[in-house]
């Protein structure tokens, strides 16, 4: 028997040993995930210990969570939505310059990209609140989807930079020879041909904006523009005696996270390792 | 089009990114090392006066009786975080790299605790850590037949390794998606030729794996230990810093001073010696690389 063939043979009872060792990775790593959903299903109120499933799922968590958090989550949507529209417009020019375009000011702008990705977000918080403050910008919708997309921005650039620098030149070309202008042609050869690595970008930058806290937290003064990540936080310094329904907000906080992984993973393994730099 | 006007339009393209980068990122970090040498509180912004003080800021912050703690917080939990995430990323990237049924599955399904709000993590496991109904405890007091009520966020000697316990299992879906990607690349004929001269197993992978990783390692370690020290939500979110500053690190004293004391000076030259700390280890990692090239 040749030696393909015992490796083949060893597979035949490896594969399922294999698959039942990677559930079980699966499930201890992804448990808290599990709690979250169960305590948020358990009645409320409950002192002892928290059951291991959900037997008689209760809503009351979540009924309570949308009656606190139900605005809260609004903001976050509107400033979410809003930080993927600021960034995809400043970020895919930029990506298509940083990808096709010769100059040395450009490798100095890539640089700082870097760079910039070192910056801790409570030194830029520290300084922004001033700022801030004195343009009138705290506790604005606005402010606060400037200050998120300082995630999506960067990100966006590295990960579609990499997608663009792989556009045939022949293509950019062909239309150039049409006599189509260099903003034409990015806009409408361009950027149709990225859509993957935009789709990646739109959604990363959701993602992290959506999950920002500390700007949240620094940015804003009163209760007037919260997002959820905030109104989650509230809960956790105060002295919790209902989990279920702080457990149900984590749950809807979490929703965004959880449609994308299963509704576009590609997309997101994409962006998984386009993020670290090539 | 004349190739002048080309040009101009070129630079079109990328000024909104310079600009945005200019404002958020390069003006925060002036901005931070001039309010560093001021006393700038909230009276500044009533009165717009920041008085100069020279570096009474770092001196007050470095000579101040929790300092050593805090940089001894930041030094465990950072190299502790790094050094867990990466044995277990890449253990579990190795796993992976074995077909089997459900592989790619399980593995997108390992990218959630990396995708969820870093703060939904920590309120998860604030309520899991707690002392007198938490799961773990339950757990503990199940296996063990006794009741077990440790203070996993509570007790000054515990709750730095409970943090960095929450900390590990959130940077494991980042570091093994990384070097999964990473042994990708690896050709396959490489290791058929080892097996061919009987190098399988352990030897197969200090052979071949470990070293075919190593750009690899590097960009994850660097953006492991830049990430791991700026780190701010989870600890705010599990213990605040508490109990008694046994979880204070750097970030959380910067945003602590800043935000709380309402002492930005002070909260920026905090924030400073982070940046400092964060170049030292991108010039150590630029610095291995090019020698590592050299060679």
């Amino acid at each position: 028997m040749s030696s393909a063939g015992l490796i083949g043979a060893s597979r035949g009872w490896r594969r399922p040993v294999d698959a039942a060792v990677g559930i079980l990775i699966l499930a201890v790593l992804l448990f808290p995930v599990y709690w979250m959903v169960n305590v948020s299903l358990q009645p409320g109120g409950r002192a002892v210990g928290t059951p291991w499933f959900p037997l008689n799922p209760d809503i009351g968590g979540y009924v309570q969570a949308l009656e606190e958090q139900g605005a809260n989550l609004i903001t976050s949507i509107i400033v979410s939505l809003g930080s993927v529209v600021f960034s995809l417009a400043v970020a895919a020019p930029a990506a298509y310059a940083l990808a096709k375009f010769r100059s040395r000011w450009l490798t100095g702008l890539l640089f700082a990209i870097l760079v910039s990705q070192m910056v801790p977000g409570i030194v830029v918080a520290n300084a922004l609140y001033s700022m801030y403050n004195q343009l009138g910008l705290l506790n604005s919708v606005v402010g606060l989807i400037i200050a998120d997309s300082s995630a999506g921005i960067p990100f966006g650039i590295l990960v579609m930079r990499a997608f663009m620098m792989n556009i045939p030149q022949s293509i950019v070309e062909a239309a150039r020879v049409d006599g189509a202008g260099i903003i034409r042609t990015f806009w409408s050869i361009v950027l149709p041909v990225s859509r993957n690595a935009l789709i990646t970008a739109a959604m990363f930058t959701f993602l992290f904006t959506w999950g920002d806290f500390l700007f949240a937290l620094t940015l804003t003064t009163t209760a007037d523009v919260r997002p959820v990540t905030l109104g989650l936080y509230s809960y956790l310094g105060s002295y919790v005696n209902d989990w279920s329904a702080v457990m149900a907000t984590a749950v809807l906080a979490s929703i965004p996270a959880i449609a994308m992984l299963v509704a576009a993973q590609k997309f997101i393994a994409a962006g998984a390792t386009g993020g670290a730099v090539k | 089009m004349t190739l002048r006007a080309e040009r101009w339009l070129q630079l079109a393209f990328v000024v909104p990114a310079a600009l945005y980068l200019v404002f958020f990122f390069g003006y925060p970090i002036v901005q931070n090392g001039v309010m560093s040498f001021q006393e700038f509180t909230t009276r500044t912004f009533f009165t717009g006066e920041a008085p100069w003080v020279g570096w009474y800021n770092y001196v007050e912050v470095i000579s101040s009786p929790g300092f050593g703690r805090v940089m001894l917080n930041t030094a465990i939990f950072t190299v502790v975080s790094i050094v867990a995430q990466f044995v277990i990323g890449l253990a579990l990237a190795v796993f992976f790299r074995r077909r089997f049924p459900l592989s790619g599955v399980v593995r997108s399904l390992l990218l959630l605790p990396w995708l969820i709000p870093l703060i939904v993590s920590s309120a998860i496991w604030r309520w899991m850590l707690d002392k007198d109904s938490g799961v773990i405890n339950q757990v503990l007091s199940g296996l063990t037949g006794s009741d077990v009520s440790i203070g996993w966020l509570t007790d000054v000697n515990i709750a730095l390794p409970a943090v960095i316990l929450v900390n590990v299992w959130l940077g494991i879906p980042f570091n093994m998606t990384i070097l999964y990607s990473g042994l990708q690349d690896i050709p396959e004929e490489l290791y058929e030729a080892a097996a061919l001269d009987g190098a399988t197993g352990w030897r197969a992978f200090w052979a071949i794996t470990w070293p075919m990783l190593r750009p690899v390692t590097g960009v994850v370690v660097l953006l492991g230990v830049v990430y791991t020290l700026k780190a701010l939500d989870i600890i705010l979110g599990l213990t605040g810093g508490g109990p008694a500053g046994s979880t204070e690190t750097l970030a959380t004293e910067a945003y602590r001073l800043s935000f709380g004391q309402f002492d930005f000076g002070a909260g920026a030259a905090v924030g400073n010696i982070l940046i400092v700390i964060s170049l030292i280890f991108a010039v150590l990692y630029l610095r291995a690389n090019r020698k590592a090239v050299d060679e």
